[in-house]
């Protein structure tokens, strides 16, 4: 009502963007420490033996790099480097299609070793879960800001959607830093 | 009528498509597949999918979500008569008449159902419920007044008022502010529609393990609360943005309105507590629905875990409901008595003492539930300091009122009877945060008295003054005052007639949530159920009051009560986008009996401050 659409955003509803989208991410983070406190509450530190170890280190290995990747697309829209924004953001894309592949693997051990009417089952199948839907509806986001790219939506001087995204991703990176010590080495 | 009505007939024709796809059609497939599809869980992704539905056909798809697909978008046309308020308008003045319409529609909903309990309480024995229907009847009553408490205030009146209050043009993100207002009307949908699943029976607290194995219901009434948080959170993060960013030349922190301090604290508390609430609902729902053991008591789970996490929110979230009130009723009382707000700063500082305290009391709920031994002191010693900050709030009225010169129309009735009620209700506090007392006051009336001595005494007495004050604002049109005031004693007078007696009959042993008592408890429960009948009827008034004022009142005029504050120094109602420049503030936000203060100097149109 008050702008017209598609309009690039001025300084000042930009701050306001990237305030509100840092209110959200404080807001996310607390709908995760519950979850999290929950575990604790519920079964302190105890930990199955039979977690497959290698692959949560290897998915985890997959969501950190693609932060840098993540970030790197950001850095370079906002060069004007079109080219390597895409690049960047299709290698951030893959290693969330990775992670992702790597969480249904492990549910699909996890289902016989401990179903989701264990306790640690519990908490391993809602953590996951709960992350895994914000890594998926990152992806989407993702796939959404490659998409428009590729159609040359966004420069050096209007990238907001790509900005929000990537730190959006970041947290969602962020909030695994948390989750796999929670289930994977504590104990 | 259909014109006017098109994007909501839409919202819900998509909606009943979106429940349809996203629940029995889903769950025949997957059962038809061979996998099983528990009726639970075809509620819930039905529920979730008929909202999402609703929200596309009520204007987010056409307004706002075709940008996002490169789309051209299809706004509706532009229209000043009453359509705009069927609409996914972005207005902060459309949006917030728009919460204040329904959320009183809600209220009186509540209110007939407390009615309801009421007579079936009148005499021991049954009346005209069963055991199953008063705890349905009691759960609907709590959850539906729970969110009037938390949505009318902020979503009503700090929607309309803030943003002029503030010299902004609108909110910091309108077509969110329109987002969360649209995602109520699919909260009160489900929570009715859960009477046709079994309703549920386990109070607005929804306590596991019986939450986690009642009737279908409770699955409505969970993915209603989690889409209302949902709401609040939007809600939150826009007020902080807005209050943080929009406001005039010159209005520094210190010259804010005090209203727009309390706004802020409870946006404050709820961007960040409402997700525990969520957290924790959303775990009984996993319960139901995946088989998991979270709270399950067969299947090894923790209720008590529930508790600490479900009061991590729901104790905040009274302070989420009381301290617009508290800003509302010192908004009311620093300009009826004609005096600049005393000890402004305290204020402020008592407001934030209160967000930070509110966080580390949660489990002086919990006293009784089998919690460690070692939370009690810390929780009671905590509770009790809440009272510090709580208490400056207090003597800032007491001072203002002091050094004032009272002018008592209905607003300030409204807004003293606020200072009798929450003293009642702060005071009879404090044994439900001492351990000792507590023990034997927990789950009696006394704790259904203290509750809505400060609900209903203190937020919704504010809320009345409140809605007194800035009626003329909104509508442009002056109440009846006469009216008003026969709406204010009668409602005074049978409120504490109705809740006063509640802590004799809790300190006797009268049990809360129950349909049945012992007879010895038949008097007091008689006088109460009466008086309940009387409070019930006085609301008739201002009812009558406001809707025929509104159609026929007199014009009021920019400034009927000569108030200082910026949302006065703009014609009522305010045009869209509220000031024809942007205002320039220069001084304090209360400026009476200063000689040459000034709060702002305005471009043409509109009164003079001061």
């Amino acid at each position: 009502m008050h702008r017209p659409e598609a309009a690039r955003l001025s300084p000042h509803e930009l701050y306001n963007a990237r305030l509100g989208l840092w209110l959200f991410i404080v807001s996310e983070a607390a709908l995760f420490s519950a979850f999290i406190a929950a575990r604790y509450l519920n079964l302190g530190t105890q930990r199955p033996a039979e977690l497959n170890q290698p692959l949560g280190l290897a998915i985890t290995a997959a969501l950190l790099l693609s932060s840098l990747t993540a970030y790197r697309a950001e850095t370079c829209i906002a060069h004007g480097d079109r080219a390597g924004f895409l690049r960047n953001t299709l290698w951030t894309l893959l290693l969330a299609v990775v992670f992702l592949v790597g969480v249904v693997a492990e549910w699909v051990e996890a289902f016989h070793l401990f179903p989701p009417g264990t306790r640690y089952g519990t908490s391993f199948f809602s953590l996951t879960g709960l992350h895994g839907l914000h890594v998926l509806s990152g992806a989407v986001l993702l796939l959404g800001v490659y998409l428009h790219g590729r159609r040359g939506r966004y420069g050096p001087e209007d990238y907001w959607p790509v900005e929000g995204v990537v730190k959006y991703w970041h947290f969602v990176d962020v909030a695994w830093v948390f989750i796999y010590p929670t289930l994977y080495l504590v104990g | 009528m259909v014109r006017a009505l098109a994007p909501v007939l839409k919202g819900l024709a998509y909606g009943a498509v979106g429940y349809g796809v996203g629940g029995p059609l889903l769950a025949g497939l997957v059962r038809a597949l061979g996998g099983s599809f528990p009726f639970d869980l075809e509620l819930a992704t039905g529920a979730v999918v008929g909202t999402l539905g609703w929200l596309a056909g009520v204007g987010v798809w056409d307004t706002w979500a075709r940008g996002w697909f490169g789309l051209p978008l299809r706004p509706w046309p532009e229209d000043k008569s009453v359509v705009r308020y069927f609409r996914f308008t972005t207005d902060h003045k459309v949006i917030g008449i728009q919460y204040l319409v329904t959320f009183l529609g809600l209220f009186f909903l509540g209110g007939a159902l407390a009615i309801l309990m009421r007579w079936e309480l009148m005499r021991p024995g049954m009346q005209l419920l069963t055991l199953n229907g008063y705890n349905q009847v009691m759960s609907l009553h709590g959850i539906v007044m729970i969110a009037v408490a938390v949505a009318i205030f902020l979503g009503g009146l700090g929607n309309y008022c803030v943003p002029l209050m503030i010299g902004a043009p609108d909110m910091a993100f309108p077509r969110v502010n329109a987002l969360s207002y649209w995602l109520t009307p699919p909260v009160a949908v489900m929570l009715l529609a859960s009477l046709l699943v079994g309703g549920w029976d386990s109070g607005w607290t929804a306590y596991p393990p019986l939450s986690a194995v009642n009737a279908p219901g409770q699955v409505l009434m969970i993915v209603a609360v989690v889409i209302f948080g949902v709401s609040s959170i939007l809600g939150g993060i826009n007020f902080l943005v807005t209050i943080a960013r929009m406001r005039a030349p010159g209005m520094t922190w210190g010259r804010m309105p005090i209203f727009v301090w309390s706004v802020f604290a409870a946006s404050l508390l709820s961007f960040i507590f409402t997700q525990y609430l969520a957290a924790s609902l959303l775990m009984v729902l996993l319960d139901r629905v995946a088989g998991m053991s979270y709270f399950h008591f067969a299947r090894g789970g923790t209720p008590v875990v529930y508790q600490q996490l479900f009061w991590f929110y729901s104790h905040p979230a009274v302070y989420i409901m009381i301290l617009p009130a508290f800003g509302a009723a010192l908004e009311v009382i620093t300009h009826f008595a004609r005096t600049p707000l005393y000890a402004y700063r305290w204020v402020v500082g008592g407001f934030l003492g209160i967000v930070g305290l509110s966080g580390i009391v949660w489990a002086h709920h919990n006293f009784t539930s089998g919690m460690p031994d070692w939370m009690h002191a810390p929780m009671l010693a905590t509770t009790e300091a809440i009272s510090v900050p709580t208490g400056l709030v207090f003597l800032s009225a007491l001072g203002t009122l002091v050094r004032g010169r009272l002018w008592l129309r209905t607003p300030m009735l409204f807004a003293l009877a606020w200072v009798w009620n929450f003293l009642i209700g702060g005071v009879t506090g404090i044994f439900n945060a001492d351990v000792a007392t507590d023990l034997h006051l927990h789950d009696t009336y006394f704790v259904v008295g203290h509750f809505h001595y400060t609900i209903m005494g203190g937020e919704i007495f504010a809320l009345f003054a409140a809605l007194y004050y800035w009626y003329p604002k909104i509508t442009g049109r002056m109440y009846d005052e006469r009216l008003g005031r026969v709406h204010f004693w009668w409602t005074f007078l049978a409120f504490n007639a109705t809740f006063f007696p509640m802590f004799w009959a809790g300190l006797h042993g009268m049990n809360r949530r129950i349909a049945d008592y012992p007879a010895a408890l038949g008097a007091v429960n008689l006088w109460t159920s009466v008086a309940a009948f009387v409070l019930g009827a006085g609301f008739l008034v201002f009812l009558y009051n406001f809707v025929t004022s509104w159609v026929r009142g007199p014009a009021a005029g920019a400034n009927p009560w000569h108030a200082s504050t910026l949302e006065w120094q703009t014609s009522s109602p305010p045009p869209v986008e509220n000031f024809p420049a942007p205002p320039a503030v220069v001084g304090g936000p209360y400026v009476y009996g200063i000689p040459r203060a000034r709060h702002a100097a305005l471009g043409a149109a509109g009164g003079r401050a001061g």
